[in-house]
């Protein structure tokens, strides 16, 4: 059972990594335009050279 | 803006809409260069690079990006206007409106949405790992195991219930505290007497502890919760989208002198000027000047009215060929479109009462739920006067009973219907508009800008003989006159004749000298051929050439794109379907027999029209009122269920629960359809959810509810309403 003094913090770290990375996405404005970044991958504007910014 | 975003919508919406296109007036001296365009007929990858490319090749743009989800271009353009864009777009074959950039940032309900998912992040996390811990427990973890991952499960989940069940516990503090039982306090009671009870039995060591379904209990209901938030929230900056960019001003005569001021400032006895092309700002006799007017938008004529000295003129009306002076006879308050605004008012608070499907269920849900777990907390203390057993009891009978799917069963099929129609064309403006479309067995039409789209076109061009075809063309292209302009249209591929002395006499046509003859193409009575024949459906112009018959030129109203499709799909369906219009019973006539609607009404006044729809709904119809002009707005707000296209005024728009947002009409009986299977959707989900209750709610106030069983039922419920809802997605007809 000492097994579970390891496992629980590292259940726990896991999750709130998770919990991190989704506020930190929330906050950078990620979930702004779902639709239009789906489609944006697809378009070959940038393929032949990357985009200048 | 601030305040029509924040309370929501008002019973006069037309009164909001004045003062509201005022601050835009002021807004546009020092717009700081972002400018927001929607784009309704984006859809693709390649629809992204076409507008932004377009855009930023425009000189003065510094930078464009494309919001796919929301339809909406966001220009970084200082020094340039949405009118300088809206070719560029068109240019490359996308329909360009302009948008409001202080309504839409919408910083406070963008901040609420957000905040909402933070905390559904929150509880997802929390719950996903006390659901780990709970396992062990559920599956047999014993003793200081079991207590220690109660412990844990504890320490995650108070937290979380504190910072998720914000939202939950503010609104239920509002409700009791002008005394009603919301949905909102039986869950904050749940959430707070299951955290409670959970952890006293921790601290005893005992068997169950609620944590994990109270977290879930905030998770799922937070889910509904931001579902709601994001319908309302698009209704709402859909409803901003819309409202005015007529902006009101006048150009104030002062000793000659011209200034533009608000429309607001006009006393009575002032005098202005109007231009060819401008909307009269205010009421007023005409004092100077000969011209046409459209009143298409206020009483659904389409021919245009000869307008000279000593007429009246109402705000509202468009001035067509010559410039006007106009002294103003009545302003604010008293003016036609104060008039008309009182009657929206008065229809809108006729509409107000309307409770939607979810407010009747709460109404009875809330009060059944405390009653029936203060019914089990007491049979349970008299039954075995055991304290500690008859809390659990209530505990796991609040839990079950929890609303969850109730809370998920509107929202989600709003969220559903509501993306399917904005897919469509069809923004939604009202949380209630889909539930009082569904319910709608006559559909009311306006003619003029409706049906049709409100602009001539030459019936045929067979009239003139192909010498005349490039004389016609040069004179029409010397006038803005809608008819000219639609002349000049249908002529486009004639070469241009040499014409000299091209003078335009406003309020009568044109005239010029071709080939040493004096040319004139303009009104019946100008040219001396008698009055226009009224009780033809077209409206007509004239060619003269001198020492020749004039020649008459027929024009008639271009049908909406989709009108014919859509008035034979309502008939489909079984819904009566009527036309009313302010316009001549030949034109009425016409077109009703062009779309096969047999119950028309002519030269029908806007109070005519009120009254009409009100008429309709005293013996027992539910009204779809579909219209675009100031003279619809009040049948607009009294009809059970509204729809304007995006042309119409803003006015009418803003009366208007759901606005079209291509020029097509078809998506209106798309909405009946969709609004038709949501509403069915949403009762199937009640029906769901109170099948689950029916399920566990004995069991629990059997005292058989162990936390496992009250987490499936909460999931399984709230799963099985969320994917009813689904079902609506752009199902294959």
């Amino acid at each position: 059972m000492e097994i579970l003094s390891i496992l629980i913090p590292v259940s726990l770290g896991l999750g709130a990594a998770g919990l991190v990375a989704f506020i930190w996405a929330l906050r950078s404005r990620q979930f702004e335009d779902p639709k239009g970044d789906a489609e944006r991958i697809l378009s070959d504007k940038w393929d032949d050279r990357p985009r200048p910014d | 803006m601030a305040d029509l975003t924040a309370s929501g919508f008002s019973a006069c919406p037309a009164c909001d809409a004045a003062p509201l296109a005022q601050r835009l007036a002021d807004r546009a001296d020092h717009a700081d260069g972002t400018l927001i365009l929607s784009l309704p007929s984006a859809h693709c990858a390649t629809c992204i690079t076409d507008v932004e490319t377009a855009l930023v090749a425009h000189p003065g743009v510094r930078s464009a990006r494309v919001n796919l989800t929301l339809r909406r271009v966001t220009v970084d353009a200082p020094g340039l206007s949405a009118d300088d864009l809206i070719p560029v777009l068109a240019g490359v074959g996308y329909e360009a409106h302009e948008l409001d950039p202080d309504a839409l940032s919408a910083t406070t309900a963008d901040r609420q949405g957000r905040d909402l998912l933070m905390r559904i992040g929150v509880s997802g996390f929390a719950m996903m790992n006390i659901m780990i811990l709970s396992v062990a427990v559920w599956s047999g973890a014993e003793a200081a195991t079991r207590d220690l991952f109660h412990w844990i499960s504890g320490a995650i989940a108070l937290p979380t219930v504190f910072f998720a069940g914000q939202p939950f516990f503010r609104s239920a503090w509002s409700a009791l505290r002008v005394g009603r039982l919301g949905m909102d306090v039986p869950i904050s009671l749940a959430l707070v007497l299951a955290s409670a009870i959970s952890v006293y039995e921790t601290m005893n060591s005992g068997h169950h502890a609620y944590f994990d379904g109270v977290t879930m209990l905030c998770f799922f209901l937070l889910i509904g919760r931001y579902l709601d938030h994001r319908t309302r929230a698009i209704a709402r900056s859909a409803a901003a989208e819309l409202t005015a960019l007529e902006v009101p001003r006048a150009t104030l005569l002062i000793d000659g002198a011209e200034q533009v001021v608000p429309i607001a400032s006009l006393r009575l006895g002032d005098l202005i000027r109007i231009r060819p092309g401008a909307r009269v700002p205010a009421d007023g006799e005409i004092v100077e000047g000969r011209s046409e007017i459209d009143r298409a938008l206020l009483t659904g004529e389409t021919l245009p009215v000869l307008a000279v000295p000593g007429q009246m003129l109402s705000a509202g009306e468009v001035n067509l060929t010559g410039p006007l002076t106009l002294r103003v006879t009545a302003a604010g308050r008293d003016s036609s479109l104060a008039r008309l605004t009182a009657l929206v008012e008065a229809a809108e608070s006729a509409r107000g009462r309307y409770t939607s499907l979810a407010e009747r269920v709460a109404k009875a849900y809330s009060p059944s739920v405390h009653v029936m777990a203060l019914t089990s907390f007491a049979g349970w203390m008299w039954a075995t006067g055991d304290l500690r057993l008859a809390v659990n009891i209530a505990a796991a009978v609040l839990i079950v009973t929890c609303p969850c799917a109730l809370g998920l069963a509107v929202p989600a099929v709003a969220t559903a219907a509501s993306g399917r129609l904005f897919r469509r064309g069809l923004l939604i403006k009202d949380g209630t508009a889909l539930e009082r479309l569904a319910e709608v067995d006559t559909v009311v039409f306006d003619k003029t800008g409706t049906l049709t789209m409100g602009r001539p076109v030459l019936v045929s061009a067979d009239p003139l003989t192909p010498v005349l075809r490039p004389v016609a063309r040069a004179l029409a292209e010397a006038s803005a006159h809608p008819l000219s302009r639609a002349l000049a249209e249908a002529l486009a591929d004639q070469p241009v004749a040499d014409l000299t002395d091209v003078t335009e006499h406003p309020g009568f046509g044109v005239s010029a000298r071709w080939q040493g003859r004096m040319v004139r193409l303009g009104r019946a009575d100008w040219l001396g051929v008698g009055e226009d024949d009224g009780t033809l459906p077209t409206s007509a112009t004239w060619l003269a050439v001198e020492g020749q018959a004039p020649v008459r030129l027929d024009f008639t109203d271009e049908l909406r794109p989709g009108a014919a499709d859509c008035v034979a799909m309502l008939r489909k369906a079984r819904l009566r379907v009527v036309l009313i219009s302010g316009d001549r019973q030949a034109a009425v006539a016409d077109l009703a027999a062009r779309l096969g609607i047999g119950d028309f009404h002519a030269g029908v006044d806007p109070r005519g029209k009120e009254a009409m729809v009100a008429d309709l709904a005293v013996r027992g119809a539910r009204v779809l009122m579909v219209g675009d002009g100031l003279n619809d707005t009040a049948a607009l707000a009294r009809a059970h269920a509204s729809i304007s296209p995006a042309s119409a005024l803003d006015a009418a728009r803003v009366a208007s629960d759901m606005v079209l947002t291509g020029n097509d009409l078809a998506p209106v009986a798309d909405a009946v359809e969709t609004a038709r299977r949501a509403t069915r959707r949403i009762r199937e989900n009640f029906a769901i959810s109170i099948a689950y209750n029916i399920v566990a709610v004995p069991l629990a106030v059997a005292g058989m509810v162990t936390p496992l069983i009250a987490a499936l039922a909460m999931s399984l419920s709230s799963i099985t309403v969320t994917l009813n809802a689904l079902r609506l997605r752009d199902r294959k007809e």
